[in-house]
């Protein structure tokens, strides 16, 4: 019938084994499906050998620097194992910028969280064709312009003299605006030299690292589950503690490694909006450029990777990673 | 408030599902009386599905009104009805062991965590999974997850258990032990069964009454016997039982009335001598189903399918063969030719 009339227009293969294709590609095409493994080593070679060598390499002469010390008469690196590097960071000075530092990046973290996870719940439960494209263009688009560019456009809208300002003064709410920058710690001058003007920008330029991978977790939660929850009684409240909070949970993980880790390490926002006080960044910054002190700045480096390492342990046994 | 005896379980009186120009459900009237075993069968697309999920509160009805026990059900969230649902792919959370995920209704309500993991470990007794409490829904197998989803509902003592295809994703085997179970455990609690599926064989066999869907209305109502030997169009000729459709020119050649008919294959016998009643007809096709063989039968422009028991003879493919019927096996169908 129909199916041999189809068969009998083509020139029916001769024997039930093609012949090989020939040439070295079709030779290697056979060696490749008979030894997958060969291949899998052949591609993953370069990449293993970049950040084996290059990054792993010079992350360990980084440690191996933060064990050195300076002479302080003669500027001299001192080639000798010493933990008195160590030692200094924990004068007020330098143990003040971490201290400092680590409640940026947590406080940043946090508001990440509460900002994005409605962003992402939305792209992950409601959006679909045009609006999701239109989500993944508004998250990323921040990501291709400069990131100074962002950095200087929030200094202009957080100055004395601008937007913000601007507005508060039309809604008659600059007193609020003063009594906050009245306060201790947070307060200053403009908001673009205080403290909450760093923040604002850190979460701004670090929101798309906590909403992609928040949606992607989200994405994973089945729609299914929700309304299980619902049926067997659950209020939204509950619902999203019970059941979305810790499915979500590895993607806000996955999120704040990144807000947090950024923020420890960034040494530009805080140069250009902010207040005069250090963080890790700009002391790492100083430390290895005009003070010329690599092994103090060696040091302080690590400090955020030590941090980290502690966080994702923590996270592991909060069991963030169970559910993956 | 109170329901009495005569209260129906789930009650709907022109009740409209809509979906932008998509009617899923539309005027549709639908009593379902309190502890019996209903069952709402159709192909996809037909409105079942959204059916179960208005009753569920998933999905809000366009027009009309929806009682559960007497009480009004519009715009009452899931989480306030007392009806509880075993979804198709279980939706069991997979974060929580089957303990957990079994007593997840109970902890909701605010019971305290002895008396919930009790319940819970009682309720997983009850579907012949004693013991697997500590497990994670990950590692059981397709029919066990289908145990503690039904565990996790029965757990909350529902008015009205709501179960969407159970069976759908279970082999053979399993789905036969599962309907004999299903069906002793309806009997025992006395709960209201509502129960989705596309397979004519399941609601046959489990429930007490079936609702045949088609294209967003409900095409007849009544018991197995009803629904497959007396049915009302040809649409639910066609769907349950694979019953043979007959034209209205060959109901009145045979049966006098120029009506549409169904004649069930097994009332179909094939005979060797061809008596001035036997038709004649050629074979075009023979399944062997196991219990019986299918012959497919054309004749007159019509193909007809035969069901012949095991141990009598078959005739093969392409053979011309006759056969004859009883007169009164021809069921007339209310549908207008």
């Amino acid at each position: 019938m129909s199916i041999a009339s189809v068969t009998a227009t083509r020139d029916a293969p001769v024997s039930a084994i093609l012949p090989a294709r020939g040439g070295m590609l079709g030779a290697l095409s056979d060696l490749f499906w008979r030894r997958p493994r060969f291949l899998l080593v052949l591609m993953l070679m370069p990449p293993l050998l970049w950040l084996g060598v290059v990054y792993i390499g010079s992350l360990l002469a980084l440690l191996l620097q933060s064990f050195f010390s300076i002479d302080e008469f003669s500027g001299l690196i001192n080639r000798q194992f010493t933990l008195k590097t160590y030692a200094d960071l924990l004068q007020p000075a330098n143990f003040d910028i971490i201290v400092r530092t680590v409640t940026m990046a947590a406080l940043v973290t946090l508001a990440s969280i509460a900002v994005a996870f409605p962003i992402a719940y939305y792209a992950a439960r409601y959006a679909q064709g045009r609006w999701k494209a239109l989500f993944y263009l508004a998250v990323m688009l921040p990501l291709w312009s400069s990131y100074l560019v962002k950095v200087y456009a929030w200094k202009l809208i957080l100055a004395k003299e601008g937007i913000l300002t601007w507005l508060l003064a039309k809604l008659h709410l600059l007193w609020l605006l003063d009594g906050w920058l009245a306060l201790p710690y947070v307060g200053g001058n403009s908001l673009s030299v205080s403290a909450t003007g760093t923040f604002i920008a850190f979460v701004y330029v670090w929101l798309p690292f906590m909403i992609l991978p928040m949606q992607a977790a989200l994405e994973r939660v089945p729609g299914n589950l929700v309304e299980a929850s619902s049926d067997l009684g659950a209020s939204p409240g509950q619902t999203f503690r019970n059941v979305l909070f810790p499915l979500a949970l590895p993607g806000i993980v996955a999120g704040s490694i990144f807000t947090f880790s950024l923020t420890l390490g960034d040494y530009i926002v805080p140069q250009i909006i902010g207040t005069s006080r250090l963080f890790i960044g700009q002391a790492v910054y100083s430390q290895q450029g005009t003070a010329g002190n690599i092994p103090l700045a060696a040091a302080f480096a690590v400090v955020p990777i030590v941090i980290m390492g502690f966080y994702l342990w923590g996270a592991k046994r909060m069991g963030a990673f169970d559910a993956l | 408030m109170i329901a009495d005896e005569m209260t129906p379980a789930v009650s709907f009186q022109k009740v409209a599902r809509h979906f932008g120009a998509v009617k899923a459900v539309d005027a549709l009237d639908l009593d379902i009386a309190a502890g019996e075993f209903f069952a709402m069968l159709g192909p996809s697309g037909s409105g079942k599905t959204t059916c179960l999920r208005l009753i569920a509160g998933f999905e809000q009805p366009t027009a009309g009104t929806i009682s559960i026990f007497g009480e009004r059900a519009e715009g009452v969230p899931p989480y306030r009805r007392n009806v509880n649902t075993v979804f198709q792919d279980y939706a069991l959370f997979p974060h929580l062991n089957v303990l957990d995920n079994v007593a997840y209704g109970l902890m909701v309500k605010g019971i305290g965590k002895a008396e919930r993991l009790k319940a819970a470990e009682e309720a997983l007794a009850l579907v012949q999974l004693p013991g697997y409490g500590a497990r994670r829904p990950g590692q059981l197998s397709g029919g066990q997850r289908q145990r503690v989803a039904l565990a996790r509902a029965l757990v909350n003592q529902p008015k009205v258990l709501l179960l969407d295809e159970p069976l759908g994703a279970l082999d053979l085997k399993l789905r036969e032990n599962m309907q004999e179970e299903l069906k002793s455990l309806q009997k025992a609690l006395g709960i209201t069964f509502v129960f989705v599926t596309h397979d004519q064989g399941e609601a046959l066999s489990m429930a007490d009454r079936v609702a045949v869907f088609n294209e967003g209305r409900i095409m007849q109502v009544g018991s197995p016997q009803e629904i497959y030997q007396r049915p009302k169009t040809r649409f639910v000729a066609d769907f349950v039982g694979s019953s043979n459709v007959l034209p209205p020119d060959f109901v009145q050649r045979y049966a006098g009335q120029r009506r549409w008919g169904s004649l069930r294959p097994e009332a179909i016998r094939i005979t060797r001598e061809t008596g001035s009643d036997a038709i004649q007809a050629r074979v075009s096709g023979v399944s062997y189903l196991g219990a019986a063989t299918r012959l497919a039968l054309d004749t007159e422009g019509l193909r007809l399918h035969a069901s012949v028991p095991s141990g009598t003879a078959v005739p093969e493919q392409g053979d011309a063969v006759a056969f004859t019927f009883n007169r009164d096996a021809i069921h007339l169908m209310d549908e207008a030719p």
